[in-house]
């Protein structure tokens, strides 16, 4: 069997430009590589790569592998899975990273199956254990409440990450690398998937993901009339309305707004919570935020313990008064 | 066509219990049981029960429920039954206790094969403890079948199954020959309520049990000692808690010295 060597980050690409995420992985993955004195592998899959090979040498891979075929334009399940067990096998890396994305989520587990491997999902940090070299994984585990920590001695040792919980390199025009394009023979009556459409449900304005400023709602907000206020007040603020999950599972907003868990992470500079008591499945998509602003009528709200500065009242009241104010102290 | 369904459901700590009676034993590395918070089945796995019904009421079929674990409250996993399922069949014993995903995932697989004859296979996307999202994607494997994970919508047409998948910016519409897997994400909507006649009929019912040797399993691939990734510890981040609570006579005159207070921490 052949040795296993190297920490292998799976990128991805938009429009043949590395995803942040993926940037965040490879400066992950080049601190772990350093401290196994170990090359960081990179391998991107796709339709057409465009520059993307390139950058990830610039985010720090020594060596990038390419896998590109028309029948990859897509992310499906069975054509992805069956690149990379292919690719794993022949380049056999000790560690092997993805993005807790909605391709990251869905590869990992079903590539780990297959190749007999148990992944760590969702990891907030990523170490090498001093003494026995192995990868340990920190997580979130129920609902946000409470962490583990989890080590594999099965080979590749694989861990999904989470997004915005690494910091990526500052880009190196000058970095040297390899790029090393693969073949991999597919079998289009083996996919048994088919993508028959995307539905792109993007609001207007500013993404969620990337504005500084995050007025989000909760169950609290009572209908879809409330969150035009919160709107109103984003505006002002040039930031993005995000929500709990009540309002998305009632329907109120779109479910793309939803920030958790099981939605987006976002960490922005100022995130307001009105009317969100604050469940650890929520603070799990927006605790990484600079400052916590909470609106809540119960003393008691959990979102209390995370905010820096809170208003005890019904929101009804306080967010115009709030708007307003901030409206006239940003004109002046 | 009618449809053989298969769903998988955990029982969980309440997700929704408050979070300040969530505590962890460091010494065991587990969770304790907060008192007077009855588990619950995973929510994920009501929504995944849901999906299933739905596919019923549209064209008919029957729904089996399959449930892995020790000392299972009968009241807590019969719940899918009162909601509409029609088998309950249980994997209970304590070697299949303390398990992974991996072993997890081989134990409900092999008593999927125990059943035979399915069309789909539904999972919710996570348990609400672990929350890992791996055991579907799992069971798929280990039985060679396709799988669609984090479904929105599941609807049957021309014995193919499309599937609402949810991505970052929206859903990607997907079709799967059958037999299938499909993980079912809380963007489904809400799982209905059991009903009275539902809640009856449940409770007449008696789930089959199934122990290790029934499924053709070693204790030694199952449980705690199946595992391939070792939890090495257990802990709850600490929340500092700091929140200066803005202090007025009405909610309106707090908004507003609000808006003061984060102009001078220069946050606006």
């Amino acid at each position: 069997m052949a040795e296993f060597k190297g920490v292998m980050v799976y990128g991805e690409t938009t429009e043949g430009k590395l995803t942040a995420l993926t940037t965040e992985l490879l400066g992950c993955g080049r601190r772990l590589a350093d401290e196994l004195k170990e090359d960081l592998l990179c391998i991107l899959v796709g339709e057409q790569l465009g520059e993307a090979p390139q950058s990830a040498i610039v985010y720090g891979a020594d060596k990038v592998y390419t896998v590109e075929d028309p029948l990859l334009k897509e992310y499906q399940t069975d054509s992805y899975v069956t690149v990379m067990e292919k690719a794993i096998k022949d380049i056999s890396p000790q560690i092997l990273l993805l993005g807790q994305t909605a391709i990251g989520r869905d590869l990992a587990p079903r590539l780990a199956f297959r190749l007999g491997v148990s992944p760590s999902m969702d990891c907030l940090e990523l170490n090498i254990d001093p003494d026995t070299k192995l990868l340990q994984g920190t997580r979130p585990v129920y609902g946000g409440n409470a962490r583990a920590i989890f080590v594999s001695e099965s080979l590749p040792q694989m861990a999904t990450v989470r997004q915005k919980a690494m910091s990526p390199l500052e880009p190196d025009e000058s970095r040297k690398g390899e790029i090393a394009p693969i073949k991999v023979e597919l079998d289009p009556a083996k996919i048994k998937t088919k993508v028959i459409e995307t539905v792109k449900e993007e609001v207007e304005g500013i993404k969620l993901e990337d504005a500084e400023a995050v007025v989000a709602g909760g169950r609290g907000i009572g209908g879809p009339e409330g969150f035009k206020e919160l709107e109103e007040l984003a505006k002002i603020l040039k930031g993005a309305v995000g929500a709990s999950r009540p309002p998305c599972d009632n329907s109120w907003v779109p479910d793309t707004l939803q920030i958790g868990l099981t939605g987006k992470i976002v960490t922005p500079e100022l995130y307001i919570a009105v009317a969100i008591s604050g469940s650890s499945q929520h603070l799990s998509g927006c605790s990484g935020s600079k400052n916590i602003i909470a609106i809540n009528k119960d003393a008691e709200a959990n979102i209390f313990k995370e905010a820096r500065f809170g208003v005890v009242g019904d929101w009804k009241q306080a967010l115009p008064a709030f708007a307003a104010k901030v409206k006239e102290l940003l004109a002046g | 066509m009618p449809m053989n369904m298969i769903v998988c459901c955990k029982q969980v700590l309440d997700p929704e219990a408050p979070p300040a009676s969530f505590k962890i034993d460091p010494a065991s590395n587990t969770v304790l049981q907060p008192p007077g918070v009855p588990p619950v089945v995973s929510p994920f796995d009501e929504q995944a029960v849901e999906a299933a019904l739905r596919i019923k009421d549209s064209q008919g079929g029957k729904i089996t429920v399959l449930t892995l674990g020790n000392n299972l409250l009968r009241d807590v996993v019969k719940k899918p039954l009162s909601m509409g399922a029609d088998e309950l069949v249980l994997l209970e014993d304590e070697v299949f206790e303390g398990g992974d995903s991996w072993s997890t995932a081989y134990a409900l697989a092999m008593a999927i094969k125990k059943i035979g004859e399915f069309d789909l296979i539904f999972c919710g996307r996570q348990a609400a403890d672990w929350d890992a999202g791996q055991v579907g994607s799992g069971i798929a494997e280990i039985l060679g079948i396709p799988s669609i994970t984090v479904a929105k919508k599941v609807e049957a047409i021309d014995g193919k199954v499309r599937v609402e998948r949810v991505i970052a910016d929206g859903y990607q519409v997907v079709e799967v020959t059958l037999p299938a897997l499909i993980t079912v994400t809380n963007e489904l909507g809400e799982a209905r309520y059991a009903t009275l006649k539902g809640i009856m009929a449940a409770a007449k019912k008696q789930p089959t049990i199934w122990k290790p040797v029934d499924i053709g399993v070693e204790p030694s691939q199952i449980g705690a000692a199946g595992r391939r990734s070792k939890l090495l510890k257990l802990f709850q981040p600490v929340r500092e808690g700091k929140c200066e609570i803005i202090e007025a006579d009405t909610p309106a005159e707090a908004g507003a010295n609000l808006a003061v207070k984060l102009r001078d921490a220069k946050l606006i």
